[in-house]
């Protein structure tokens, strides 16, 4: 008995639609997210985040909208990322009914814009997102023989920043980061699993409650996430989206492998 | 037919109240929410429900500011009404959040923060528990009450908070949960109900707590329950 691991779903928004199309039987429009955000919520997601994908200015307007009507019928927390630049930003997505908010590359360029949203709304609805790729210590490659490292990312994994990721990870806690989002850009999309030893050594570093994300491709992977990656929260897409497995069915694998979850 | 019911949502700057607003509505039709920093309006309201996220110093200091201090301590001594997670940690004497804050020392006792070695103390290993104590937890119901009605036994409330109540004396306990150890995580001192936890963001759940509270006539007797 104690606090409950959670699993997130998480919904890629580009200009107010669910894009990576979600396939549902029951549902009548999958593009929409406050549809596909319903029937997350009645299969028993314990938190929804949303990371608006929209390129252009002008069709950002859009998430707010979408987080409005979420928040206005579904009564679980909601994280919104993507774009987060500002303070304005931060405040515009809490008015319209975000619980947290995900900051990614606008920490990496602006640290102390980190500690200003934190002071101004709290550090439990700040979220840094932090994009990882390993640069050290991988095996099979000419490395594998050094002590394992990460570095930052940014610009969707194309863009290495030279900071190693859990220094960064403690420095985002010192700034007032009250959650960290820890997605492997070597194994997003690839379904072979977390990065666990770079969700394990952050999480280890760290006081606050660390999401391992990118890599899900089956239920034992969510399991292994918290077992021995020491994440506090499991986010996935694409195993939820199309419908391979439902959050019911993860949950209840991640039951069966010992793991305290919100039935 | 129906009879509306007034909340009265206190709004004293500290986030958003668009959830409890909504989850408010969401769980009765017969609600009618009103965010207010108003003194007439909340001394009219049916209900009175203190909300809350941030920090306790900033917290007091609104409720000071905004001159809500009277208005919220006459609403707690005379009618139904519902602290939620910073607005039932400002119920008590005092809070530890901010290097000291006094609060509104309507239920004695003060509110304190989790201790950094946090660890917990029935896994095999030595699992170092994350401050917040964020998610979703189990809610031992202390007491009968009518604010708990039709909701399981250890029912999971979605909680986010570093600080906790210690009532000077468990008679207001009306619940629990466990976070490296016991921890009272509502309240229940005549028309005062409290919950550390969030309703409004723990789905079902919250919205039967919001229900019940929204159809509460604020009467309890504690000599009743066991």
């Amino acid at each position: 008995m104690g606090l409950a691991k959670r699993i997130i779903p998480c919904l890629d928004v580009d200009k107010g639609r669910v894009v990576k199309g979600v396939q549902f039987v029951d549902i009548r429009d999958a593009g929409d997210p406050v549809e596909v955000a319903r029937r997350y919520n009645s299969e028993g997601a314990d938190e929804l985040t949303f990371l608006d994908i929209t390129a252009t200015h002008e069709g950002r307007d859009t998430i707010v909208h979408v987080v409005e009507q979420v928040a206005g019928e579904i009564f679980i927390p909601l994280t919104v990322g993507g774009g987060i630049r500002t303070v304005d930003d931060v405040r515009l997505m809490l008015n319209a009914g975000a619980d947290k908010v995900a900051i990614n590359s606008a920490a990496v360029a602006n640290p102390d814009f980190v500690r200003e949203a934190a002071e101004k709304f709290g550090n439990q609805c700040i979220v840094v997102a932090i994009d990882a790729k390993q640069v050290a210590g991988k095996s099979g490659t000419d490395t594998e023989n050094e002590t394992p490292r990460w570095e930052i990312f940014t610009h969707g994994g194309r863009k290495p920043t030279g900071i190693d990721a859990i220094e960064w990870s403690k420095k985002m806690v010192s700034y007032g980061a009250g959650e960290l989002l820890v997605t492997s850009m070597d194994n997003d999309g690839v379904k072979n699993g977390f990065d666990l030893p770079l969700t394990r050594t952050i999480s280890d570093n760290v006081a606050v409650p660390v999401i391992a994300s990118g890599g899900v491709g089956n239920l034992d992977h969510l399991a292994e996430g918290v077992l021995e990656g020491h994440a506090d929260a499991v986010l996935a897409a694409s195993i939820f989206h199309f419908a391979e497995y439902s959050i019911a069915e993860a949950k209840r694998h991640m039951a069966d492998r010992g793991i305290e979850v919100r039935l | 037919m129906s009879r509306q019911i007034s909340i009265a949502v206190i709004d004293y700057g500290m986030g958003n109240l668009h959830s409890v607003a909504k989850a408010l509505e969401h769980a009765d039709s017969q609600a009618e929410v009103k965010v207010t920093a108003d003194k007439q309006v909340i001394a009219s309201a049916d209900r009175v429900l203190l909300p809350g996220v941030g920090a306790m110093r900033d917290c007091m200091g609104e409720m000071q500011r905004l001159d809500l201090v009277d208005t919220i301590k006459q609403a707690a001594a005379s009618k139904p009404f519902l602290g939620i997670c910073i607005g039932m940690q400002a119920l008590m004497t005092h809070s530890e959040e901010n290097g000291g804050v006094d609060c509104l020392n309507i239920i004695p006792g003060n509110v304190e923060r989790f201790a950094d070695d946090l660890s917990d103390p029935t896994a095999s290993g030595d699992e170092h528990l994350k401050i917040p104590h964020m998610g979703w937890n189990q809610v031992h119901q202390q007491i009968k009450h009518p604010l708990w009605q039709n909701i399981p036994q250890n029912q999971r409330f979605y909680f986010v908070h570093s600080y906790f109540v210690v009532p000077q004396s468990p008679d207001p306990v009306a619940g629990s949960t466990v976070y490296g150890h016991p921890l009272c995580v509502a309240l229940a001192a005549d028309n005062i109900f409290a919950t550390q936890f969030h309703p409004e963001k723990s789905a079902d759940a919250g919205l039967q707590l919001f229900h019940n509270f929204i159809n509460w006539d604020g009467s309890y007797d504690s000599s009743t329950c066991s």
